[in-house]
């Protein structure tokens, strides 16, 4: 890492069509440039929301509807900002949207906004949402720009999705999602491993994942890094 | 947690802040700036002290204007509700003024404490951390007093956390790491390891 998280794939012109680039987006956000393996941004809240699978999976949502409207507000409004209070500007727009997920959670899901607790308004300082608007929204459309926001969003899901279930199975041998079969299926004799559960494991749990990223045949990342 | 009176002392909240309830190692907060600026002692110092004053003083300023203003009775009265969902947007633009405001300050007063200090403060105004202390300080139902404690420690806390991480990535730096846990992933699971220590402290104080 060199002086930072850097935002690779910001501005650069892209060849093909629409729909080319549009998949292009889509695999770079989800896989080749996912945000928290690759990227190192948004670390906060995939580390504090994963003990369990059901809050990754709804934190993963609420940050997925926050970067696709925020990237499209932006985009939208990209020509008519100017550069001097882009910042200002973006951060307000984040925080309507983060409101309304909090208020919908609060209104509609009582029991998962307090687990979430402060971190569903953590949101606005998640830096993928403003990586997001500072690389791409500012200077593509807003078509793209959503696109670019959902991959983001699901890619980041996507690693939450990974982490929580690694801790909520490592942690106690089960887990518990919605009601179903699956919720009696537990590991017998497994001992209870509190420390995933706990912080230190979410640190562990996440190096290792970034670990394998670079595995992944990645190897380009660990040259550019070193 | 909600709502009720907080009767914490001041040296518990403190020591729970640092200790216990660190905001990096415990609550994962201010990770992005903790991953970048961790490369040189100096430079960690400074963040640190950075982070530390500003975080103390929005601290103090967002209880004030979460408790005078957005849920205030007058201001039930005079509305017929109160503005406690516009929280987050308050407390995200007296942090972003407020560092704005000092920036200029310093820049116009003390240039050599504005190189020194400069380069930090926009990177503040996005700092999870700071944003986290007003929220959580509201959860606890924290008086002044004890918020401005909260926030002062929380950032020694943070500071400290920074710190040791600057120190460990000095000696990692001479280590034979496997190629794929280079970079991040190694810094990580220090972390991890600086948080298992830390869980040493656990039950010595407690903020809830």
């Amino acid at each position: 890492m060199s002086g930072g998280p850097t935002i690779q794939g910001a501005a650069r012109p892209m060849p093909g069509t629409g729909k080319e680039r549009g998949i292009l987006v889509l695999k770079a956000g989800v896989w080749g440039n996912n945000p928290i393996a690759i990227q190192i941004l948004g670390v906060c809240s995939a580390l504090a929301v994963t003990t369990r699978l059901e809050n990754a999976l709804v934190m993963g949502a609420a940050v997925t509807f926050v970067t696709v409207m925020s990237s499209l507000m932006i985009s939208l409004l990209r020509h008519w900002v100017p550069r001097r209070i882009r910042m200002i500007v973006e951060v307000a727009l984040i925080s309507t949207f983060v409101i309304i997920v909090d208020q919908f959670l609060a209104a509609y899901y009582w029991d998962m906004s307090q687990r979430l607790g402060a971190y569903v308004g953590l949101i606005i300082t998640n830096c993928i949402v403003m990586g997001r608007a500072e690389a791409f929204a500012l200077h593509e459309k807003p078509g793209l720009s959503m696109i670019d926001g959902l991959a983001n969003g699901l890619g980041y899901a996507m690693i939450l999705a990974i982490i929580g279930l690694a801790r909520e199975l490592g942690g106690t041998g089960r887990f518990v999602f919605g009601d179903g079969w699956w919720t009696a299926v537990a590991i017998p004799g497994y001992p209870e491993n509190h420390v995933l559960k706990l912080a230190p494991g979410a640190f562990i749990a996440l190096g290792f994942l970034v670990a394998l990223f670079y595995s992944l045949g990645l190897q380009k990342e660990v040259e550019a890094r070193k | 947690m909600n709502g009720s009176v907080n009767e914490t002392g001041a040296l518990v909240i403190f020591l729970a802040a640092i200790f216990t309830n660190n905001i990096l190692l415990t609550y994962f907060l201010g990770m992005c700036s903790f991953l970048a600026c961790s490369r040189e002692f100096p430079t960690a110092i400074g963040l640190g002290a950075a982070v530390t004053f500003v975080m103390t003083a929005t601290t103090i300023i967002n209880h004030a204007v979460y408790h005078h203003v957005l849920v205030a009775p007058w201001l039930k009265e005079a509305l017929g509700f109160d503005l406690e969902h516009l929280q987050f947007v308050v407390a995200i633009a007296v942090i972003a003024g407020f560092v704005q405001l000092v920036e200029m300050f310093i820049e116009r007063f003390s240039p050599r404490l504005y190189y020194a200090l400069g380069i930090f403060l926009p990177l503040i105004t996005v700092n999870c951390a700071i944003l986290g202390v007003a929220l959580f300080m509201v959860n606890f139902g924290f008086n002044l007093w004890q918020a401005a404690w909260y926030g002062l420690a929380s950032g020694l806390g943070w500071t400290l956390a920074i710190i040791l991480l600057a120190g460990l990535r000095r000696k990692m730096g001479y280590s034979n790491i496997p190629a794929a846990f280079q970079g991040v992933s190694i810094i990580m699971i220090v972390t991890g390891v600086i948080a298992l220590a830390f869980m040493g402290f656990t039950g010595m104080v407690s903020l809830q």
